[in-house]
């Protein structure tokens, strides 16, 4: 028998079972405990700017500290939130919004029309459909202390979309003085008018985080849905624990010591299933779908007939399984790129994903242009994710008769590596891992993963201009029947040219204490209706 | 005496001046872009590009060493990419959940390995010998986070005795701040207590051997003055060597530890710094750890004449 890490990990969240007592004397006093959040975040907040930089955990922390002009809701709809009503000209080129009375920042001033304006301002610089607002933008001003007016040379279909999705970055509404900072810049004030404050002075970067309710924040009289409706907040305190061990982490949920846990890892799951203090259940239903790029500019991958060789080999059960183990709950396949389970989800063109012959690879192999050059094939060992999914890729393309330069390295490496354009051989690379939010893939609004636009593509550079005709005609669709349309045809046409290879989509759990309710799925960990008894 | 100190402080510039060299090099050649992490997944080439010129990123090597050591020179360690916090305040928010790791697992180490050296020296041979040294073998051999998880196991989950994770600071209390050290420290002091108890013996056994001993227990001397009056002291100088190599395990240690008690101490940071490419903050630990290192060394080098008066200086 071998003794591992996770052999430890197990062992050690085995070990909070025993102690599902609940019998753990709190530090604090009960009235306080129970006004106090204590949240395991998935990662540490390392910097507190969520235009400037746009990793998931600051978007989730931004959420609390500032609020948006709209909301998407759980059915994937915008919802207006810091905005009153909104009026669109008839040609559809101007957008007049006014803000709702009484709206407040954490400083006490009010939130005008010129915060939003300069708000948006730095936003749409960072933002894709920022940047496609940018583009066809005429002005954006203030008209009063609550009014403000775009106006675009184009209609822009999607405005309301963009305004209220939940991708990072989101369109957070600062005061002047901060969003008036290079977007290319971190700003150094947390003033925002959400329904919680940032206590800067508390904050450890890499160990806590804290956020304190805010008493003037205003919510809106509708029940809270994600991002939209009444952003109720039923604690005093919200403290972000950050804990990079997971075992240490489960074992803290068990003996009281933290209130939920947004994303303990499969292999302590079924032990904290098994706590009866404990609730676990799905964290976002949108989940994930993993990914390999490859690169289209160099070869091997420069000839289609390779990657899509490639693809007619992939299994996505093998990857699946070596993400979430034998959990069947935990996956699905999905023969194509959109997040099953949403409005634009299609097939069309997943064949090739849904009947894996290794035989017809390598006889496609075989006509390609694929001389048994090396693949290198860059693979992240500091992110489980990446890991698993490139000892499957290293196989897949053993079997099919091509030659692997397995490159071993971490994250960081890989983030800079992907963005050369040299050869293999010179610093570039082959392909490399990664996975997408299922949120970000409902749709191509903000799938950058998807565009296929030569140089101006994601890491690999795709250049399908089938792709890109079908993302524009999802942008200009009016209706969903029009945006299904295109979404079928862009999913083909990507999957014939494999802009990327999808490996499956996955979901992740969440678990918190039965001493907290209102805990609700989504694609952030929403904290507002959220209570707890001591 | 003093001016043999002076000269060591002032010898300390030049150790740190390379070590500052070597560091930035290293930085500089490594793999990684912290433009690219900040960036996100969505950034286009461009906005890593821009991202990195605010960041002085794509400087020359040297325009950026000598920024560098500049700041140096004036006691500005520069601000974290990441935090945009001077990296000077992210060491002071964590330097006292370390030192404090630190200097309880010394001395739980030294209070429970220098005894068990001089027992095991004392009944060399016998089964309490070869137990204590068998115990020191398993110190040595199993690794700080297993030791770690038992631990947590036992005492924080089983027997709810002491919390599993977490520091507070001593201002709020002697025994919420011991009660959150306690576990690590017997975890990372498993490795510490292993070596000096070895040592201890090692330089007991020599020491015992001696003539003056020998004459020291003719006289009829009794034995516990004669192992810690007269053996101990003349032993400690091998011991205090170790001691202060050993810091680099403690620090190395550290690392470990902080993660597995979620111990917010500069192990930590400096992972994570390592992790995100964060190079100030690389920079600035590496030097403070390479400076503590360096001083330790020296405290260990004037105690010497302390513990045998024919050293002298």
């Amino acid at each position: 028998m071998t003794f591992s890490r996770r052999t430890a990990l197990k062992g050690l969240g085995s070990a909070g079972l025993l102690a599902s007592s609940g019998l753990h004397a709190p530090a604090i006093s009960q009235g306080v405990a129970a006004k106090t959040l204590k949240f395991v975040p998935q990662s540490n907040l390392a910097n507190f700017d969520p235009i400037w930089g746009t990793q998931y955990v600051v978007r989730n922390a931004a959420a609390l500290v500032w609020d948006t002009l709209y909301g998407v809701d759980d059915k994937l709809q915008p919802q207006r939130q810091m905005v009153e009503g909104e009026e669109v000209s008839a040609d559809g080129l101007v957008w007049t919004f006014k803000l709702r009375d009484g709206l407040k920042f954490h400083d006490g001033e009010k939130v005008l029309a010129k915060d939003v304006v300069a708000s948006m301002d730095r936003w749409s610089q960072r933002d894709p459909m920022g940047l496609m607002i940018r583009g066809v933008q005429n002005e954006l001003v203030a008209v009063d202390d609550r009014t403000f007016k775009w106006s675009l040379k184009k209609p822009y279909p999607k405005m309301l979309l963009a305004l209220a999705k939940n991708n990072a970055p989101c369109s957070f509404v600062m005061p002047e003085r901060i969003a008036k900072t290079d977007a290319f810049k971190q700003i150094t004030e947390y003033i925002g008018s959400g329904p919680m404050k940032f206590a800067k002075s508390e904050w450890v970067p890499g160990a806590k985080a804290v956020f304190e309710k805010f008493a003037d924040y205003v919510p809106r009289s509708e029940p809270a849905s994600w991002l939209a409706g009444g952003k109720r907040m039923l604690v005093d305190r919200v403290e972000w624990i950050i804990m990079p061990d997971p075992a240490t982490a489960a074992a803290a949920l068990q003996s009281g010591e933290v209130d939920w846990w947004e994303n303990p890892i499969s292999d302590l799951v079924p032990l904290l299933k098994k706590n009866k203090n404990i609730n676990v259940d799905i964290a976002d239903p949108l989940g994930n779908i993993g990914s390999f790029r490859m690169n289209h500019l160099q070869a091997p991958f420069n000839d289609v007939k390779v990657r899509r060789a490639v693809l007619t080999a992939l299994n996505q059960e093998d990857y699946m399984r070596a993400l979430v183990g034998s959990d069947d709950t935990l996956w699905k396949p999905v023969p194509g790129y959109f997040t099953p389970n949403t409005p634009l989800y299609t097939e069309e063109g997943g064949e090739i994903l849904k009947m894996r012959n290794i035989e017809a690879a390598k006889k496609l192999l075989a006509e390609s242009s694929y001389k048994g050059e090396p693949v290198v094939c860059v693979v992240a060992q500091d992110q489980p994710i990446t890991k698993a999914q490139g000892d499957v890729t290293a196989d897949l393309l053993k079997k099919i008769g091509m030659t692997v330069d397995f490159v071993a390295t971490d994250w960081g490496t890989v983030g800079a590596r992907r963005a050369k354009k040299d050869a293999p051989g010179q610093g570039g690379w082959g392909m490399f891992h990664t996975w997408h939010a299922g949120a970000d893939c409902i749709n191509p609004a903000a799938y950058t993963a998807i565009r296929a636009n030569g140089d101006k593509a994601w890491f690999g550079w795709p250049d399908v201009p089938e792709v890109e005709a079908q993302v524009t005609a999802w942008f200009d669709a009016t209706d969903l029947a029009g945006e299904k349309a295109a979404i079928g045809k862009l999913n083909k046409a990507a999957l014939d040219s494999v802009v990327y290879a999808p490996t499956g989509f996955f979901l992740g759990y969440q678990a918190w204490r039965k001493t907290v309710s209102g805990v609700v799925k989504g694609p952030l960990p929403f904290f507002w209706d959220v209570s707890k008894t001591a | 005496m003093l001016g043999y100190v002076l000269r060591r402080i002032l010898s300390t510039v030049p150790v740190m001046a390379i070590v500052a060299m070597i560091v930035f090099s290293l930085l500089y050649l490594a793999p990684g872009d912290p433009a690219s992490v900040i960036a996100g997944d969505q950034a286009t080439p461009e906005d890593v590009a821009r991202i990195r010129a605010n960041l002085g990123l794509d400087r020359p090597f040297l325009v950026r060493f000598f920024e560098w050591s500049g700041q140096i020179v004036r006691g500005d360690l520069g601000t974290s990419i990441f935090t945009n916090l001077p990296v000077t305040s992210l060491i002071k928010q964590r330097i006292e959940p370390t030192l404090s790791l630190t200097l309880v697992t010394l001395i739980l180490s030294v209070l429970v390995a220098v005894p068990l050296g001089v027992l095991a020296a004392w009944k060399v041979g016998t089964w309490l010998d070869r137990g204590i040294m068998a115990l020191a073998v398993v110190g040595f051999s199993v690794p700080v986070f297993v030791v770690g998880y038992v631990l947590a196991y036992l005492f924080a989950l089983v027997l709810d005795w002491l919390p599993v994770q977490g520091y507070t600071p001593i201002a709020q209390g002697f025994w919420p701040w011991i009660q959150n050290l306690i576990l690590p420290s017997i975890a990372l002091g498993g490795i510490y207590i292993a070596l000096i108890a070895r040592i201890t013996r090692s330089a007991m056994l020599d020491v015992l051997a001696q003539d003056y001993i020998r004459t020291a227990r003719a006289k009829g001397l009794g034995q516990t003055p004669t192992l810690f009056v007269h053996a101990l002291k003349n032993a400690a100088v091998p011991i205090v060597t170790v001691i202060g190599l050993g810091m680099a395990l403690l620090i190395g240690g550290a690392v470990v530890t902080e993660s597995v008690f979620a111990i917010p101490g500069l192990g930590r940071l400096t992972v994570d710094a390592i992790l995100r490419r964060d190079y100030p903050v690389i920079q600035g630990l590496v030097l403070m750890f390479s400076f503590v290192y360096v001083l330790v060394n020296l405290l260990v080098d004037i105690s010497y004449t302390f513990l045998d008066p024919r050293i002298k200086y």
